[in-house]
């Protein structure tokens, strides 16, 4: 049977729309990306609860906002890379007030692709996870993007939703239950853990794959919430293995490398290795020589893997 | 027509509330006094007057909401809050202080407040969201925000206004406190804001124009802005002078957000209490 794919993106759509249809308290936002985000979903079922802010971020943030302070449960989507044009927004009205908005932002990482740098987001986990009150999520497919969408309309709070561009595996079935906080061990291995986030989760399952045939068995976990980050699953399988690799396109800085490093480092020290963007911007290209040129596809991940865990002792 | 009566009652209220901003500022020895002195007629004539507003109830659905967009002009929007009820006089001597509820800036934690300010321009954005809940909800409530004329020089504020004409939000009252001084300077020195008259009207706007010092002016404003109904979002110019009533602080930059030393105090409350409420615009 063919692999089944999809965007993560598609999934918010999909998500939302039905969302729609249930909650009638749901208002969603876009700043000219509709078309993109796929909250055009939602927009062309239910024109009186979306709102068009033209190409400006900044007022879709402070829209969101009072929208939200009025009772509703706000989604608002763009670019990944352009919501952080409204960053400061963000931090002091949404998270300082611990409004009900769900920001969702698309198109991130180098696997944006031929649009280059400025379109590339490699800092948004970064950003975001620094702000109090805020909870960040980075789906793997557009299954698990559902959830999270659904998942949201019950969590009163603010949150950041990363997003993908291009069509991935389907990893998850239908009744997949997603928990904001916990990870999802893929894989079980004894050799190392690789913990793995978005589209990197599929460059790590088949870097598994490629490390067996090393005779080397891995596990791998799907961090899909960055914040809170599931610390009991972590130091569990960090304990047994010992040896620690985070997966994902965003600069290792700050992200889930970060998030990680900041967690093992006081409560379980042990060997660790941050795969990511090596605080760097990228270039235009197609997402798949991206990923092999800037070490971020299967073959580098197990390349990576192997080195680090030989050099034991 | 507003009785006379009540546009001096009005009047006593804000002299009565000037002295209790610079008592407020000097005792924290922190905060902004010019931006409160030019803002706090026009908040008299909101909170006295227009506002369909409960202090027992204050997140009454139903109610007006009024955003200060100039969150540094907390002293202003404190002393009306506690006047009215929203909570205990006691409260305005932790003004600034650790541990006390009235921090530097609004917070929406502190009863009565509807917009948490401080970083400018953002007020006007979050209205506009509060405005398309409100249509959305067909409640018939308005919403006011006040902007200072320094703050309009932040980009958010047009791309509020374009929105906010775009969406034809008729129940949105912006008030523009034009009191012409910004922190380091003159507004017209430091970027000037050209013809704001022109600006809002071709940004679709209905405006108004007013001595904002002049409560019978202020009422009637007021009274036209809420009533207007016309799918078109209003602006209020108020034309003001920043550090109003206190002659050393009037168009002084210097007094933007310095506290007064305690002779500087003095004579400014001395200033308050000769002030001639009928004669006062």
């Amino acid at each position: 049977m063919p692999e089944q794919k999809a965007a993560t993106r598609d999934g918010y759509g999909k998500a939302l729309l039905e969302l729609g249809k249930i909650n009638l308290n749901v208002v969603a936002l876009d700043a000219d990306l509709s078309d993109s985000t796929r909250s055009e979903y939602f927009g062309k079922q239910f024109p009186d609860r979306f709102f068009s802010m033209g190409i400006a971020e900044q007022d879709m943030i402070g829209a969101a906002a009072g929208l939200a302070f009025s009772g509703k449960i706000v989604y608002a989507s763009t670019f990944a890379i352009f919501s952080e044009r409204a960053f400061e927004f963000v931090r002091n009205i949404i998270s300082r007030n611990k409004l009900n908005v769900k920001i969702a932002g698309s198109h991130s990482g180098i696997a944006t692709g031929e649009d280059g740098k400025s379109a590339q987001a490699t800092e948004d986990i970064a950003i975001y996870r620094a702000l109090p009150n805020m909870v960040v999520l980075q789906p793997s497919d557009a299954i698990e993007a559902e959830k999270m969408v659904l998942a949201l309309a019950d969590y009163k709070g603010p949150s950041y939703m990363r997003m993908h561009r291009n069509p991935v595996p389907i990893i998850h079935d239908a009744n997949y239950s997603f928990e904001i906080g916990k990870g999802e061990i893929l894989r079980e291995g004894e050799d190392a853990l690789i913990l793995s986030t978005g589209t990197l989760v599929h460059e790590s399952l088949k870097a598994a794959e490629i490390l067996e045939k090393e005779n080397m068995n891995v596990y791998v976990a799907n961090i899909s919430t960055i914040k809170p980050i599931d610390k009991g699953l972590i130091i569990d399988i960090a304990k047994k293995t010992n040896f620690v690799i985070t997966a994902e396109d965003h600069n290792v800085i700050g992200g889930l490398g970060g998030a990680v490093a900041e967690l093992l480092s006081e409560e379980y020290p042990c060997r660790m290795k941050r795969i990511g963007i090596q605080d760097r911007y990228a270039e235009s290209g197609k997402p798949d020589e991206l990923y092999k040129k800037y070490g971020l596809d299967a073959a580098s991940i197990a390349e990576e893997v192997i080195k680090f865990v030989s050099k034991k002792g | 027509m507003v009785k006379k009566e009540l546009v001096l009652d009005l009047k006593q209220k804000a002299r009565e509330l000037r002295r209790e901003i610079l008592t407020m500022i000097y005792n924290a020895q922190s905060g902004h006094p010019g931006g409160s002195l030019s803002a706090i007629d026009m908040l008299v004539g909101l909170y006295y007057y227009k506002l369909k507003i409960d202090p027992k109830n204050p997140m009454w659905p139903d109610r007006d909401r009024f955003v200060l967009s100039k969150g540094h002009c907390s002293p202003a929007l404190y002393t009306v809050l506690a006047d009215k009820g929203y909570f205990s006089k006691s409260e305005i001597e932790g003004y600034r202080k650790i541990g006390r509820m009235l921090q530097g800036h609004p917070e929406l934690s502190t009863p009565g407040v509807d917009f948490a300010g401080g970083s400018l321009g953002q007020g006007i954005s979050f209205a506009l969201g509060i405005a398309l809940a409100c249509k959305l909800d067909k409640k018939t409530c308005n919403v006011y925000a006040m902007l200072g004329d320094g703050e309009i020089q932040e980009g958010i504020v047009w791309e509020s206004s374009m929105a906010a004409s775009f969406y034809k939000l008729d129940n949105m009252i912006v008030i523009l406190d034009k009191n012409q001084v910004q922190q380091t300077g003159k507004v017209k020195d430091v970027m000037d804001v050209g013809n704001v008259n022109l600006k809002w009207k071709a940004f679709g706007w209905n405006v108004i124009d007013i001595n904002g010092h002049d409560m019978q002016q202020i009422v009637k404003a007021l009274d036209k802005a809420s009533k207007m109904k016309n799918k078109r979002p209003t602006m209020i110019i108020s034309n003001t002078i920043k550090g109003k009533g206190v002659s050393f602080m009037e168009l002084n930059h210097k007094f933007h957000g310095k506290a007064p030393n305690e002779e500087e105090y003095k004579s400014a409350i001395e200033e308050i209490d000769k002030i001639d409420v009928k004669k006062f615009k």
